[in-house]
């Protein structure tokens, strides 16, 4: 390429002539093409949405109308790169997914959308032929690993539509494929640091698609720990060297993939930035960084709550919905159905809707004027006010009543006098919960408060309970006596306020229905931000559902179920998750043969009993640890687990288990059988073996994508276990 | 050290130590016997059911509870103590001897505590300071003050590791008397832990480590034969694998025998199961032998812990599907689990039901007819809500369902007892199923009862016919019925762990979470909230529990350091944090409600260790320099006084106090309320 220097020192210091010296390895081309065309091919059939692409779709098209969403199921990377599809394919989002099988309208580029993961899986295929070679198997070995890989419908079935586990098992494969690259380079080139910082990258980003990447990243973590153990035992190394090794291994292996993630997020909060329909999940400054929504309403707030404040007060807790505190002109029924007796005061509920009867004034217990003085008395912590219901001007009380549905809290009212010898207790100290300083002013959506009740230290809270028919089923609210710690129920922050102007009630009255206005500008720091969201998501559960295709992790072993993942709406033709039933037989052979293997290397070992060289038995080992430890690690996690699961979560943990077939063939191949004859055999049965890989690839491909359609007699043949649900179409 | 010298210094040990232990023990005893006053009852009244021979049900193996009513029975106590709510008065009850046998067990752990430390540090101080440790915590006082099974396990669990150390201290005599005396005593240990609460299994994997480690190094050794090793093998199988599982076994079979009457815990189990107990309707019970129409039943879900399919006169509330009665799934036998059978078009010739049949089942309390319909059920929303409609056995189509024996095909009869049913709606084909999951306050914490539109045959959907009862038809003795004892050992523990992991937060109780507990964040009220009451409030003393957590972090830093150089420290201290670890780590992955209480096997280990650390601390101090030693040794001695002040000051949380709450500067608490989670 570069032919004439420019320098007369760089001429000296290039010798010429200049050779590149390019070595294609045609096994790798080959398997990558092969990888491609069975991934690839025909990807925009059906097009229609096949089964959790209607559940991606949403927050794809979230992604491209950048409109703010919460997505428990994982962190955000993985939408962004469906997205990206989207975004490559010029969609613009206007598809309603609500229903697997669902034709896709002509605005949806399918086959864009479903290329990324078709992609990462196709490149598995090549990927999965390095990691055999890295851990220090023959070539052949690898192109066997390769075809296995290549010739599994699950893993085919969930590359070739928008789903993510393809993304997740790519970034696994190569994560694990460039720590072993970094560990087997002798020298140290930057050309190995580059290998430890790809890791890094890719373990960030497996995690970053899935939270499920997390386990590879311990086994790799724990691998990587163990080599640096070793590294620091090593009395030939320097201590700086050392020093060096462990720092560079920490800050690539720990901290980049931190930072990475972190900037998944920020990349995430950054391009939604409009609100949407979880915006009732977040806190108040949460929605109001967000353009649209409640950032329309609050924009121009006053920040610091005072005297004569009006202001509506959400509780901090969303449980069991996120609701203001609100009154109402009726009053507590005389007698429960239970047959407790209740104060009869004006009811105080919480309300999960926006309400003029939402608006409380904060008033001074000393004065009697309801306006904000000029220049305003900001309200502090531990100040003592009063709250007075705008639209009824009853003074928010609570008092040694049980109330209604928690009988252990007491009621909350708004205090009417009835002369029952029922004094008003109606002070209430504000304590801000997140305070800085101790003289800190109460802040419009920024502060939490307690209200403390002055007379019983009772504390204004969300009992989670809801009210019957005569309190309108609103949510109940309570004082809480033995409220203690820090409990969101009994937190409350100020979300809409104004400073009230009118001292009448009347036009209080129009005050309140008019919006607010005044103009200041605040916004929340992205790690408060990134904290909230990725709290929510953790805590945040959906009931678990029971689906038609749900299954238990003891059933994936054996492949016990399957999943329909679409079906023709007038024909057979269907596509199911189903795997390669002799791929998985293999592999769950192959596992069983290296854990007997290893067992009895090892006792004998004990013994001084040594079948195989040192070096034989390292690589054994570090085999093991990649592919047994890589499938036990993507596996066992399940059994803890109480969400719905489905056989597509077992697929990380499968790609690793049939790693370990090539892999305890060829060493029973070099190191048990010594006899010609016996190896001869074993020829013929891997053959034979690879052959019926290969038909029963075959045999299952109309079920893996979708065509040519099958009549009701072959696809009944093609049950081969009573637990698989083959649909059939009744003519 | 040469050999004579340890010798001497072992002598020295032997003859110190009985003095040291009965020291240990007078404080304890002291302290145990001052407090005796207030009451625990869940596990006083199981103590009852045993001397009464009633069954009952509880989420935890029966030895402790066993035990409990042995020593109540051994006392006098006659088990007629209702055991009705916490605080009420024994009177004329003869509890002492319950109460005393756990505490006389609580008071054995801190000189089990002195044994092992003695044992693994070879250090008096060590061994002395752990003691201590537990002799002034009050959280170890209070809880082994009442009847709970807590001092037992803890019993179990500590013997169990003083025999597993004292076992590894035989190792240069193998097969010897006090080989095997220690063997079997660490085997007949565990499954003591294990047969008092399934939290033994951490304790059991702690000496199935250490064993495996042992054996390992037995292996290694190869002045030893293999015929050698496979005897240490076999030994170890037989001490620590089979005698356990026999022992544990045998506690189960002596619990079935004793209860053998019928009582509270019947509705848990199989049919089967109760065919056993005597006074319950199914032992030795005729009835018809093939369902028939007319007649009455009961219909009870095979889910192990199922419950039978029940109705009742409410209504499912507003908002929750349509407002018809509800239909449950109930675990108690009573009236409303009544149903009768009917054909479709009322006439009620007394003809058999077979498989295939369409039947209506009208509930006997109410007349209304087991319903369903295409509104979601009220907790799994993907089903369809069951309902009780219509009035005196009028309703509409949708109360029809097919009897279908799984299994059978058409025409064969449905056996009572023996036939799994499944019933099939036919306006919507979906299926009955029990989700087991517990319906809110309206639905009175019972089961729900669902329709389930996937026909997968799973043990939910599946129900047999209990009672029978039918005057038009001849009855037949059913003692065919009786199970195996192998089958009613898994049956109970099925029923076992579903207890265990259906004891869920409720949505309004504040969870204990697991990391409050090494740094003592909130104790647990045992009685009394008010001024005027009696209260007794479960709390570590903080000063020994912030000095366990403060060695803990010490011993891995240590470790750390130490296996940069050599590797001294390991030995001993790694058993005791493996202990800690694995008594404490598992919590955070249960799923169940978790207590304060759960934390003190763990705290027994942590306690330990801190003994060792603290020991540790001058040795090592002492190659770097004196000065530093002699004020490690000043804190040393610092701390070891803070022990029993922070104990003066601490004691009236476990012996009780009254009067005013501990804000009040007048209180005996007053300004010990270190921390503001805690309630006293």
């Amino acid at each position: 390429m570069l032919t004439t220097g420019h320098t007369g020192a760089m001429l000296t210091s290039i010798k010429l002539p200049i050779v590149i010296r390019a070595e294609i390895n045609l096994v790798l081309v080959v398997v990558t093409a092969l990888g491609l065309l069975s991934r690839l091919y025909g990807i925009n059939f059906p097009k229609a949405v096949v089964f959790d692409e209607v559940y991606y779709g949403q927050f794809v098209s979230l992604y491209t109308k950048q409109v703010f969403f919460i997505d428990e199921s994982g962190p955000p990377l993985g939408h962004m790169i469906l997205a990206f599809g989207a975004y490559l394919g010029g969609f613009d989002g206007n598809f309603i997914w609500n229903r697997i099988g669902a034709e896709y309208s002509s605005n949806v580029p399918v086959w864009s959308l479903r290329l990324i993961p078709a992609l990462a899986g196709s490149l598995c295929v090549p990927l999965c032929y390095l990691l055999v070679v890295e851990l220090g198997y023959s070539h052949l070995t690898a192109l066997g690993a390769a075809l296995l890989f290549l010739m599994e419908n699950s893993l085919i079935v969930q590359s070739r539509f928008m789903l993510l586990e393809s993304v997740l098992i790519f970034f696994l494969l190569l994560a694990v494929v460039s720590y072993l690259r970094f560990h087997n380079a002798q020298s140290d080139s930057p050309v190995r640091l580059a290998w430890l910082v790809l890791t890094g990258v890719t373990c960030a980003c497996a995690v970053g698609v899935k939270y499920m990447g997390l386990f590879t990243y311990f086994l790799l973590l724990g691998l990587a720990a163990v080599h640096t153990w070793q590294l620091i035992g090593d009395r030939a190394l320097s201590n700086s060297v050392v020093l060096m090794q462990v720092v560079s291994r920490f800050l690539a292996l720990v901290v980049l993939p931190l930072l990475l993630y972190l900037g998944f997020f920020y990349v995430h909060l950054t391009l939604l930035y409009r609100s949407g329909p979880h915006d009732q999940m977040m806190s108040s400054a949460f929605q109001a960084s967000l353009e649209g929504g409640l950032a329309r309403i609050t924009q121009g707030q006053p920040l610091e709550v005072a005297y004569g404040s009006q202001v509506t007060l959400r509780s901090v807790s969303s449980k069991p919905m996120p609701c203001w505190l609100h009154s109402h002109k009726a009053n507590y029924p005389i007698r429960y159905e239970n047959g407790r007796g209740s104060s009869h005061q004006q009811q105080v509920t919480c309300y999960p809707f926006k309400d003029v009867n939402n608006w409380w004034i904060i008033k001074d217990p000393g004065r009697q004027d309801l306006v904000v003085s000029s220049p305003p008395r900001p309200v502090r912590h531990g100040d003592v006010v009063q709250l007075l219901h705008g639209m009824t001007s009853r003074l928010l009380n609570t008092h040694d009543v049980a109330a209604p549905m928690s009988p252990h809290a007491q009621e909350v009212s708004g205090y009417i006098d009835f002369n029952v010898s029922m004094p008003a207790q109606n002070l209430w100290k504000v304590d801000i919960a997140n305070r800085e300083a101790e003289q800190e002013v109460w802040k419009t959506i920024l502060s939490e408060v307690r209200l403390i009740h002055i007379n019983t230290s009772a504390v204004l809270k969300l009992s989670g309970s809801s009210l019957p028919e005569w309190g309108y089923r609103q949510l109940e609210v309570v004082g809480d006596k033995i409220y203690k710690g820090y409990q969101p129920s009994g937190v409350w922050n100020v979300e809409e306020h104004r400073y009230g102007t009118s001292q009448e009630q009347r036009e209080r009255e129009l005050e309140l229905h008019s919006p607010t206005h005044i103009d200041i500008n605040r916004n929340l720091t992205f790690i408060a931000k990134f904290l909230e969201l990725q709290w929510k998501m953790l805590t945040v559960k959906h009931e678990d559902s029971e689906h038609k295709y749900s299954s238990s992790p003891l059933e994936w072993i054996t492949m016990n179920t399957n999943i329909a993942y679409w079906l023709h709406p007038a024909s057979n033709a269907q596509i199911h998750l189903i795997g390669n039933f002799v791929t998985w037989t293999l592999a769950n052979l192959a596992l069983a043969v290296y854990v007997l293997l290893f067992l009895s290397y090892l006792l004998r070992r004990r013994r001084k009993i040594e079948d195989i060289p040192e070096a034989t038995w390292c690589q054994l080992l570090q085999a093991g640890v990649v592919c047994a430890g890589g499938w036990a690690v993507n596996y066992l996690p399940f059994f803890m687990m109480e969400k719905t699961l489905f056989l597509y979560h077992y697929l990380p943990a499968l790609t690793f288990q049939i790693l370990l077939i090539p892999v305890v063939l060829e060493h029973l191949h070099t190191h048990m059988l010594r006899c010609a004859s016996l190896r001869r055999a074993l020829h013929g049965v891997v053959l034979a073996g690879l052959s019926s890989v290969y038909l029963s690839f075959r045999t299952f491909s109309p079920l893996t994508y979708g065509q040519p359609e099958l009549s009701a007699e072959q696809l009944a043949s093609l049950r081969w276990r009573d637990s698989w649900d083959i649909l059939f179409r009744r003519r | 050290m040469s050999r004579p010298r340890r010798r001497i210094q072992r002598m020295i040990d032997f003859v110190r130590l009985p003095r040291e232990v009965t020291v240990c023990l007078c404080i304890i005893s002291l302290c145990d016997l001052i407090c005796f006053s207030w009451d625990e009852t869940h596990f006083g009244k199981m103590g009852s059911y045993y001397i009464n021979r009633t069954f009952f049900f509880d989420v935890h193996p029966p030895l402790g509870k066993m035990l409990i009513g042995l020593a109540g029975y051994m006392t006098g106590y006659d088990g007629t103590y209702p055991f009705l709510k916490p605080g009420d008065k024994y009177e004329h009850h003869n509890y002492w001897g319950m109460r005393g046998f756990c505490a006389s067990l609580g008071s054995c752990l801190p000189p089990f505590a002195y044994l092992t430390v003695l044992e693994l540090s070879q250090s008096l101080t060590a061994a002395l300071i752990t003691a201590a440790v537990l002799a002034f915590d009050t959280g170890c006082i209070t809880i082994s003050q009442y009847i709970l099974l807590d001092p037992i396990l803890m019993f179990f669990i500590m013997g169990a590791v003083l025999s597993m150390v004292k076992f590894n201290r035989q190792r240069y005599r193998p097969f010897s008397a006090p080989w095997w005396f220690w063997l079997v005593l660490t085997g007949v240990n565990l499954s003591g832990a294990l047969g008092v609460k399934f939290v033994g299994l951490f304790v059991i994997l702690l000496v199935g480590l250490n064993t495996a480690r042992d054996l390992w190094s037995l292996l290694g050794d190869l002045h030893l034969s293999l015929m050698d090793f496979g005897k240490h093998l076999l030994s170890r199988v037989f001490g620590l694998i089979l005698l356990p599982l026999f022992l544990y076994v045998t506690i189960f079979a002596v619990h079935f025998v004793v209860l053998n009457k019928s009582g509270p815990g019947d509705g848990f189990f199989s049919s089967a199961f109760q065919s056993r107990l005597i006074g319950n309707n199914l032992h030795n019970a005729s009835m018809p032998e093939y369902l028939a129409y007319g007649s009455v039943i009961t219909v009870k879900n095979l889910r192990i812990a199922g419950g039978y399919l029940h109705s009742h006169w409410h209504l499912y509330p507003e908002g929750v599907g349509a407002k018809q009665q509800q239909v449950t799934a109930y675990l108690h036998k009573d009236y409303n689990n009544m149903w009768l059978v009917h054909r479709p078009n009322d006439s009620d010739e007394p003809d058999l039901v077979r498989h295939g049949d369409i039947i209506r089942l009208e509930h006997k309390e109410t007349t209304r007819n087991l319903h369903s319909h295409l509104h979601e059920a009220p907790l799994t929303k993907k089903h369809f809500q069951v309902t009780g409609y219509g009035i005196n056995g009028t309703g509409d189509p949708n109360d029809l369902w097919q009897v279908e024996v799984c299994g059978g095909q058409k025409g064969n009869l449905v056996k009572v007892l023996r036939s799994k049913v499944r019933f099939l709606h036919r306006a919507t084909g979906c299926v009955l199923y029990s989700s087991g999951k517990t319906l809110p306050k309206w639905g009175w914490e019972q089961v729900e009862v669902t329709c389930s539109p996937y026909l997968k045959e799973t043990p939910n959907s599946q129900w047999n016919i209990e009672d029978h009862i039918n005057t038009k038809l001849p009855n037949i003795s059913l003692s065919v019925l009786k199970p195996h004892f192998l089958e009613i050992l898994l049956e109970s523990h099925i029923v076992m762990i579903r207890g265990n992991s259906g004891l869920k937060p409720k949505d309004n109780e504040m969870n204990s979470k697991p990391w409050h507990w090494p740094i003592n964040y909130q104790g647990l009220r045992f009685s009394g909230v008010n001024e005027t009451e009696y209260r007794v409030y479960l709390l570590g003393n903080p000063v020994i529990w912030w000095l366990n957590l403060v060695s803990l972090g010490l011993y891995v830093v240590m470790v750390a350091a130490a296996s940069l150089h050599c590797r001294v420290l390991l030995e001993g201290g790694g058993l005791l944090l493996l202990g800690w670890l694995l008594h404490y780590v598992p919590f955070y992955t249960m799923g169940r409600i978790l207590y304060y209480h759960h934390y003190f096997p763990a705290m027994l280990f942590s306690s330990m260790l801190t003994g060792k650390v603290i020991n540790l601390h001058p040795k090592m101090n002492f190659e770097i320099g004196c000065s530093l030693f002699s004020s490690s040794v000043y804190i040393c001695f610092s701390l070891c006084l803070s022990k029993p002040c922070s104990f003066y000051m601490f004691h009236p949380l476990s012996y009780g106090m009254r009067g005013p709450l501990a804000h009040d500067p007048d209180s005996t608490m007053a300004g010990l309320k270190w921390m503001d989670s805690w309630e006293f």
